[in-house]
């Protein structure tokens, strides 16, 4: 479980998160919502430690990210699994070197076992294989396949995801959201997706939260996202015709 | 002011929090590779070629009678040792070099590699950074004395097929007067300059904001800055060790 605890942050005059607190549930799907700008890549940034937000606090299973040490910190993050945007995969290391990286880096393995680790991550992520080719040989849905298993060799207890179906086919997308959600509930991790894709949010949203301008404007889960009296939240969940009509009918 | 102490902030971060050195060994011998091995090509034609000019412009400009013909490669020999093979390659691998960290680094940074390695709990300045930095300082020095030897070379080609050497003058030339001490000098420079190169380069590509257009700035910053930081670099070594 993640507690968000009030947290705020502003570049310059620009402010961006206006204390955010919320609670990320363990074996569940949690959403961040909004539309752009609203703040939800910073508020993430500022969960995984990239941005240091002004004030708050993340709590991790009850241990303070902010208000740890580096080595405190370090341990925190080496229990996270994160798929980025563009996937971030190292341009000049193969699929397999890609997935093998944290276990090299951070895993006292021996390279069999190594090498078994990285080999089921990627069958589990379908993607078997295709470990000697170079992430300039793969398409974006695959690339995000293996980010994910990047992200989950090191068996992480919390996953967080930034837009993963950003830049794909809705077919695609829709795997990507299964695959998270598969893997939610087999590892029981805490997850947490970035998204204003409201497909994802029908798919995957356990507990979906929704940023407004830098505000949680509302709380809930997707069963409930259809009948909110948010002004703010409808003009968002109503922006998709689909569900649009959905609601006339 | 704020630049540079985010620079030594950032010098700083680079021997912090460091990894298992078996991961820095294999890192390193990859940019000996990439920093030194494919630059051989391009430093032995610019040394080449500079020592054949210098050794023709030279003898161009010693026209009197009492000077000995040998002065030319003299001439040629300490020029090429103090100035030319350690500051000229140098030059030379900053803009190719420099802008290669400088892009690659950047690039990183915006396709948000150089976070992924951060949310794993890697220190992705001193992984990504220190391996080129001690692969520029050992590399850099092989490749000057090798500008240096292929300088002179140059020099001799170019004087005794022109005519304006004999071999026998040319050889007596470079012997006549050998101090050794500005072999060791010639070989302090190149440390220097690959670390200011490789620093300088790593920082400008490192903290790259934005999008391609700005990782082409950076390339282009990095070089120009360690250009200025050389020729700086180059006047206080002077002072210092001559």
């Amino acid at each position: 479980m993640i507690e968000i605890k009030n947290i705020a942050k502003s570049f310059g005059d620009n402010e961006v998160l206006k204390g955010i607190s919320c609670t990320l549930r363990q074996g569940e799907t949690n959403l961040i919502i909004g539309g752009s700008g609203t703040g939800k890549s910073v508020l993430l940034k500022c969960i995984i430690g990239l941005v240091r937000p002004d004030a708050g606090d993340v709590l991790y299973n009850g241990r303070s990210f902010y208000g740890s040490d580096k080595e405190e910190q370090q341990a925190i993050r080496r229990e996270m699994g994160v798929l980025f945007q563009g996937g971030a995969l190292f341009d000049s290391q193969t699929v397999h070197q890609n997935v093998q990286f944290p276990l090299n880096m951070l895993g006292d393995q021996s390279a069999g076992e190594k090498r078994d680790r990285v080999e089921f991550c990627l069958e589990r992520v379908g993607l078997g294989g295709t470990g000697e080719l170079m992430p300039s040989e793969i398409s974006g849905g695959m690339k995000k396949r293996v980010a994910i298993a990047r992200a989950i060799v090191m068996n992480p207890k919390y996953l967080f995801c930034d837009e993963p179906n950003s830049g794909l086919d809705p077919l695609t997308g829709v795997k990507i959201d299964e695959l998270i959600r598969e893997i939610t509930d087999e590892y029981k991790i805490t997850t947490l997706v970035i998204t204003h894709d409201m497909n994802s949010v029908m798919e995957i949203g356990d507990n979906v939260i929704f940023l407004q301008k830098g505000k949680k404007l509302w709380e809930g889960d997707k069963h409930s996202i259809m009948h909110s009296d948010v002004e703010e939240l409808n003009e968002f969940v109503f922006s998709n015709k689909l569900l649009r009509d959905m609601r006339e009918e | 002011m704020a630049i540079i102490g985010k620079y030594f902030i950032f010098l700083g971060a680079l021997f912090t929090r460091r990894e298992k050195m078996k991961v820095y060994w294999q890192r390193f011998m990859e940019e000996c590779v990439g920093i030194g091995t494919s630059s051989v090509l391009i430093v032995a034609i610019v040394s080449s070629f500079i020592g054949a000019v210098s050794c023709i412009q030279t003898a161009y400009n010693l026209v009197s009678p009492i000077i000995p013909t040998s002065t030319v490669a003299l001439v040629v020999r300490d020029m090429v040792i103090l100035e030319l093979a350690p500051t000229i390659t140098c030059i030379v691998l900053a803009g190719k070099v420099g802008s290669n960290i400088a892009g690659e680094l950047g690039t990183m940074r915006i396709t948000e590699q150089v976070d992924a390695l951060e949310v794993m709990g890697i220190n992705s300045a001193s992984y990504l950074v220190l391996p080129k930095v001690l692969a520029a300082m050992i590399t850099f020095p092989m490749l000057v004395i090798m500008a240096a030897f292929l300088g002179i070379l140059g020099g001799y080609l170019a004087g005794t097929l022109t005519g304006v050497i004999s071999p026998r003058d040319y050889v007596h030339g470079i012997r006549d007067g050998f101090v050794a001490y500005n072999v060791f000098f010639m070989c302090v420079k190149p440390v220097v300059f690959g670390f200011l190169i490789a620093t300088i380069s790593a920082y400008q590509g490192y903290f790259t904001r934005g999008g391609a257009l700005e990782v082409g700035q950076s390339s282009t910053q990095a070089v120009t800055t360690s250009c200025i930081a050389i020729l700086v670099a180059d006047y206080v070594l002077a002072q210092l060790f001559l």
